[in-house]
């Protein structure tokens, strides 16, 4: 495959960025993305150029390294990260639009790599539990439903690549703070976080600059462990329950 | 409480989320009171009458008027502080845009800042144009409703002014009330088909049952 790709350069936070062209030639359908973009780099080290700078490293979709806005789409055009897109939903002769994450809470570092520092803060502010370190518990000693363990599940998947909040309009946040906050807040093991969790996680949420939700659903599009949008009613849920509850305390 | 609510984005979305309840409310009574012109001038200008006396002799005349009036105006201010703030907020969050633009939400979700203003517009002149009466075109009849209103529609640009309104009305009220339940935790996903199609009803009846009056009045039904 030939292919010509526009993409954004940006030597640092500071610098004023533009998009540039590039000519890839020999692309392989089977290569993944990343490795597309892998031969693109040889061939400009090799034209004495800098390289294009992207975040990657498991490349197994299970990190949430990985990044890019490809054709306007957060991880291209198929529903999972970059590393696991490959070069068969692209066709000889295309032009592909390469793109950071935008959004003012994840500033661009260089080319398409951006800060997403922001994102390990809300963890900090609530996303963990608290838990008696030591030998491991007996398995069977405190019983999950088995409802709330799928429900559970389904919100660990989250990676934290921030595709959600490269997606939104307002870049906001809410999909991934919700997939944290329903994790935890699910689970026994989470319970006596559950009311500051969700509301500490909402208030750094705010505090990094990310935008308010508007229920445009591009974030649950974009996601590549498919959190569904229903996660930010059930987190609206819990952060009005423990609005209500530490009123009382 | 209060405090942790106004500060939040989430928080405020709840404020935004209760006042649009509170006002969709009130257009579903008025949609219903202003059907009342097809039966004819004695049966439209009693119904006005009747909303001056509403609840005598506890409330005394207007009373009860005037305090549905202030619980609207509350909602109307809380809900437009409200988005100004949440979309000042979301136009910060966002600075620079994709060169790559692909718009997916509907139309309706995009057009909700806009729709808000238009409405927001339209509230102003709707009240000075048939309750003040200061804009109003062939001299105002404070008491007359059915005449007033047939003034107006009577004119094309009262026709054209409402008309866009009420369109702009059924798209705000679509994405509007499905978004007021997920914010206050309603949705979920075995509700979420049954939700949007009551706000699609909610958009269709009120938008419909609005345009009546006017279309009414230009086909001379209403005369």
């Amino acid at each position: 495959m030939k292919l010509t790709l526009r993409v954004w350069r940006q030597r640092d936070a500071d610098a004023e960025g533009a998009m540039s062209t590039y000519e890839v030639d020999g692309i392989s359908s089977d290569m993944s993305f990343l490795e597309m973009l892998d031969v693109l780099n040889e061939q400009l080290i090799l034209a004495g150029e800098d390289p294009v700078a992207f975040d990657h490293d498991c490349r197994e979709g299970i990190c949430g390294a990985c990044s890019l806005v490809i054709n306007g789409d957060a991880h291209g055009p198929e529903r999972t990260t970059t590393c696991q897109l490959h070069m068969r939903s692209f066709k000889d002769g295309d032009t592909i639009d390469i793109e950071p994450w935008r959004a003012a809470a994840f500033p661009v570092i260089r080319d398409l790599v951006v800060d997403r520092s922001a994102f390990d803060r809300i963890i900090q502010a609530g996303g963990y539990i608290t838990a008696p370190t030591g030998s491991a518990p007996e398995a069977h000693a405190t019983p999950v439903p088995k409802p709330d363990a799928d429900f559970a599940f389904e919100h660990a998947e989250c990676i934290g690549c921030g595709a959600c909040v490269a997606a939104c309009p307002n870049g906001a946040a809410m999909l991934f703070t919700s997939a944290k906050v329903n994790h935890l807040g699910v689970l026994p093991q989470g319970a006596p976080e559950r009311e500051t969790r969700v509301l500490d996680m909402v208030a750094q949420m705010d505090e990094e600059g990310f935008g308010g939700c508007t229920l445009a659903g591009e974030c649950a599009t974009a996601c590549p462990k498919g959190i569904p949008l229903v996660s930010i009613t059930s987190m609206n849920k819990e952060w009005l329950r423990a609005t209500r509850k530490v009123a009382k305390r | 409480m209060a405090r942790t609510v106004w500060d939040s984005s989430v928080g405020k979305k709840t404020v935004m989320a209760v006042s649009g309840l509170i006002m969709l409310l009130y257009l579903v009574v008025h949609m219903i009171g202003n059907l009342k012109i097809f039966f004819g001038a004695g049966e439209f200008n009693h119904y006005a009458h009747w909303l001056r006396t509403i609840g005598e002799p506890f409330m005394h005349y207007e009373w009860t008027l005037w305090l549905i009036r202030v619980v609207l105006v509350v909602a109307v201010v809380a809900h437009a502080v409200s988005a100004y703030q949440l979309s000042r907020r979301d136009i910060r969050a966002r600075p620079s845009k994709y060169v790559h633009k692909k718009p997916r939400a509907t139309y309706a979700t995009r057009t909700m800042r806009w729709g808000g203003i238009i409405l927001g517009l339209f509230i102003v002149w709707h009240i000075l144009d048939l309750t003040t009466g200061t804009v109003h075109s062939g001299g105002f009849q404070p008491g007359h409703p059915y005449q007033n209103v047939v003034d107006t529609f009577s004119t094309w640009y009262g026709d054209v002014i409402y008309i866009v309104a009420m369109l702009a009305l059924g798209l705000h009220v679509r994405h509007g009330f499905w978004s007021a339940a997920q914010t206050l935790g309603a949705g979920s996903r075995s509700r979420d088909r049954a939700l949007k199609a009551v706000a699609n009803v909610l958009a269709l009846l009120l938008t419909a049952g609005f345009i009546a009056v006017p279309v009414g009045v230009m086909t001379g039904v209403v005369s």
